[in-house]
C-alpha cells in the first residue's frame, strides 16, 4: 500500500517524531509506514486522516 | 502548527510517558523476580540452614513476584502501538514453537543417552531468551 504521509508531514514541517507522537505511535512504526513496509490498521489510519484533515483515500492508496 | 495539533501532540505526550513507565514497571517485577528466584535457589543453604518455612515463603514470594511480572508484560504489551505489538507476536511465536520443538529434541537426546550430560530445564529457558532476543531484533530490522 502506498501512502503520501512523509509528503504531508514534510508540508507541515513535522519531523518524524512530531507525526508519532500526534498518531500515538513509535517513530519508527510512522517510518516503517512512509516507506510502505508496515501497513497501518483502519483505526490508525483514521487518525492519520482526521489529523491532516483529509480522507483515508487521499493518503493511502491499494496497489493492488 | 494548529492549536488543535498541539492539543493532539501534548496528549500523545503522556501515551510516551505511560509506555515509559510501563517498561519501568516491568523492569522492576523482572528484577524483582530474578533476585527472588535466586533467593529461593540460594537462600535455603546459604542463609537460612534448609529451615522449612522459611523455603516455602520464598517458593511462594518467587511464585507471587513472577506472576506481577507477567501481569507487568501484559500491560506493556497492551500500551505498544501496533506493529511494536506485530514485531512482539512474532517473537513470541517463533519463540514457543522453537521451545517446544528443540526442547523436546533435546529431552530425546538426554533420555536416550545420545548427549553427556544432563538436559537441564535451565538451558531451555538460557534457549527461550536468546531466542525471543534474536526474534525481537530481526522483527525491528524487518520494519527499518
Amino acid at each position: 500500500m502506498k501512502n503520501k504521509l512523509k509528503v504531508l508531514r514534510a508540508e507541515r514541517d513535522w519531523t518524524q517524531a512530531q507525526l508519532a507522537e500526534a498518531l500515538e505511535v513509535s517513530r519508527q512504526t510512522v517510518n516503517a509506514i512512509e516507506k510502505g513496509k508496515f501497513d497501518p490498521s483502519l483505526p490508525l489510519a483514521f487518525k492519520a486522516a482526521r489529523l491532516f484533515k483529509l480522507s483515508i483515500e487521499e493518503i493511502f492508496q491499494d496497489e493492488g | 502548527m494548529t492549536d488543535k495539533n498541539n492539543e493532539i501532540i501534548s496528549k500523545a505526550k503522556s501515551w510516551q510517558q505511560k509506555n515509559k513507565n510501563n517498561t519501568a514497571k516491568l523492569g522492576f517485577w523482572s528484577t524483582a523476580w530474578v533476585l527472588s528466584m535466586a533467593l529461593t535457589n540460594f537462600g535455603p543453604r546459604f542463609i537460612w540452614d534448609l529451615n522449612i518455612s522459611l523455603t516455602v515463603i520464598a517458593v511462594l514470594l518467587n511464585l507471587a513476584l513472577g506472576l506481577k511480572m507477567v501481569l507487568a508484560n501484559i500491560a506493556h504489551i497492551k500500551a505498544l502501538d501496533e506493529m511494536q505489538q506485530r514485531i512482539q507476536l512474532n517473537a513470541m511465536g517463533i519463540t514457543l514453537g522453537l521451545s517446544l520443538v528443540v526442547g523436546l529434541t533435546y529431552s530425546n537426546l538426554d533420555v536416550l543417552d545420545l548427549i553427556t550430560f544432563h538436559a537441564d530445564i535451565a538451558h531451555l529457558v538460557i534457549f527461550m531468551g536468546l531466542t525471543h532476543i534474536i526474534a525481537i531484533f530481526i522483527g525491528n530490522r524487518k520494519y527499518q
